[in-house]
């Protein structure tokens, strides 16, 4: 059991806790963007002594995209779109986070029926990566905005991120780059969407696309 | 063997008002003030008892009693109170509980009493307390069912001696998720800055010291003493939880307990002058944060013992 691990998968479930609690919008980027750089040491804290240049690089190339490259873009439209700065929650902050909690103890106790916590370097990384998921999962039905949502999107890729490094061990470059671009494109496509909606329609509430019908 | 445990109540119950003097030094010293004396609390103490007691018309028995309660039920729960490296003067299989509920039926009292008063202001801070009380019992029973999962008793006295640095070392992150969690119910239960201002005078913003405000005399150095008695309890378990040392000798562990509480007393300190009140509406997310924390430190040591 490696402690450095460990200490980074609890800070990581602990900005999971401050996402569903926080109001604020742009602190929610910024908390993606921390889980971003988390998500990208990872490997390298799991790699243990020796680590290849590849992986290295890769990690670096991930870690600066997501704790730099999507924030930047997300703070960006956040202040040029100009609607609102807070978070606009269907669920309110603090059933949220009960429900984050009850989450985790899902994500422990399916840990435990799954067979490979045994093959990975920290008995952590699974049960981490299922809360992970499934706190991006609930920011994308419970939160009411396009940024919100982009906010869970991004921390359910972390997630399924952490997963896939728990599972193999190293990164398959082709895999990841083919991940990151998808993630790059998305991130862009939400950006425009988001400006487009919000200039049309003067707010990016997205409960409000119903109305579009007929 | 109850040489340690004795020796724990004597120095709690002398030294207890000790504490909100560190406490308040800290402060003034942040504030770049001398600030009062350590031993003002004994001073007020010995003040207030010289003095009569004035009850309003309308009280009723249960306003005069609440103190009386209040202390009773603070002082059989430092009975409980475990000294690192020695049991308490009491204890058996489930004395967590009775350590919980005593806490409890101290907050009811308090509670009653301040609206059997039937002031306004009274009665807003009772239901204010009433509601992170709610909130705070999880988180600190959830701490507790942590460490009766790691020490596999229920039992308030041995429940932290499983607590060693090997435990530290395997599973250090849970026990500092813990330790933040009974940190924030400290300050939380015995109405410290980031929740509740003591030094407050508007009576809108109050919460404990809104229950309190028509007491006089020697209700109100009960009602003072055992608030510096609940910081000593506290300070107490948060010592046991964080120290892994665990000394043979038992005049060693008072020591050491001491010293950590004296630390703690200052961490509070540090905490008050660098924080301010949290917006009421925040206060309870905070709580509930605490008991996510402990949550979570349960179910990482849960994860680390299977």
């Amino acid at each position: 059991m490696n402690p450095f691990t460990d200490t980074l998968l609890v800070v990581l479930l602990l900005t999971c806790f401050l996402l569903l609690g926080t109001s604020r919008l742009a602190a929610g980027v910024r908390l993606t963007a921390a889980q971003g750089l988390m998500v990208g040491l990872l490997p390298l804290a799991l790699e243990g002594s020796t680590i290849p240049l590849r992986i290295a690089l890769l990690a670096g190339l991930i870690a600066f995209l997501k704790a730099g490259v999507f924030p930047w873009m997300l703070l960006r439209t956040l202040r040029v779109s100009r609607t609102t700065r807070v978070t606009h929650p269907l669920v309110g902050y603090g059933t949220s986070m009960l429900i984050g909690v009850l989450a985790v103890g899902a994500a422990f106790w399916l840990d435990a029926r799954l067979p490979f916590s045994s093959e990975t370097e920290s008995k952590l990384v699974v049960p981490v990566a299922f809360s992970v998921m499934a706190t991006g999962l609930f920011l994308m039905i419970g939160r009411r905005t396009a940024l919100d949502q982009v906010i869970g999107y991004l921390t359910l890729e972390n997630g399924i991120y952490t997963f896939g490094l728990a599972i193999v061990s190293g990164i398959p470059v082709l895999v990841e780059l083919g991940v990151l671009m998808d993630l790059f494109v998305a991130i862009f496509v939400m950006g425009i969407a988001i400006y487009r909606i919000s200039r049309e329609f003067d707010h990016i509430d997205a409960t409000q696309l119903n109305t579009l019908k007929g | 063997m109850t040489a340690a445990p004795c020796l724990h109540i004597a120095a709690a119950l002398l030294l207890a008002p000790l504490l909100p003097g560190v406490v308040n030094r800290t402060k003034a010293a942040f504030a770049g003030r001398r600030g009062p004396p350590l031993l003002q609390l004994y001073f007020d103490l010995a003040k207030l008892l010289c003095k009569g007691a004035v009850y309003s018309r309308t009280a009723t028995w249960v306003f005069r009693a609440a103190p009386s309660i209040t202390l009773a039920a603070l002082l059989i729960a430092l009975t409980l109170v475990p000294v690192p490296g020695a049991p308490a003067l009491v204890s058996f299989g489930g004395s967590l509980f009775l350590f919980v509920s005593l806490l409890g039926l101290a907050r009811l009292a308090t509670m009653l009493a301040a609206l059997d008063t039937g002031s306004s202001f009274a009665g807003m801070g009772a239901s204010r307390e009433a509601q992170y009380g709610a909130l705070s019992e999880p988180a600190i029973l959830l701490v507790l069912a942590a460490f009766a999962q790691t020490s596999g008793t229920l039992s308030l006295s041995r429940l932290f001696e499983g607590v060693t640095p090997a435990l530290w070392h395997a599973s250090g992150p849970a026990l500092g998720l813990l330790g933040a969690a009974l940190l924030i119910v400290l300050l939380v239960e015995n109405c410290r800055i980031p929740f509740d201002d003591p030094e407050t005078h508007l009576e809108l913003t109050m919460i404990h010291e809104a229950m309190v405000l028509d007491y006089g005399g020697p209700d109100l150095a009960f009602v003072l003493y055992g608030a510096a008695l609940k910081l000593w309890l506290f300070g107490a378990l948060l010592v046991n939880l964080v120290l892994p040392l665990r000394p043979a000798h038992p005049t060693a562990g008072v020591g050491l307990l001491i010293a950590g509480l004296l630390a703690t007393a200052v961490a509070v300190g540090v905490i008050e002058s660098c924080m301010a009140r949290l917006r009421l509406l925040k206060v309870p997310l905070l709580v509930l944060g605490a008991s996510a924390l402990a949550a979570l430190g349960l179910a990482l040591l849960l994860r680390s013992v299977a």
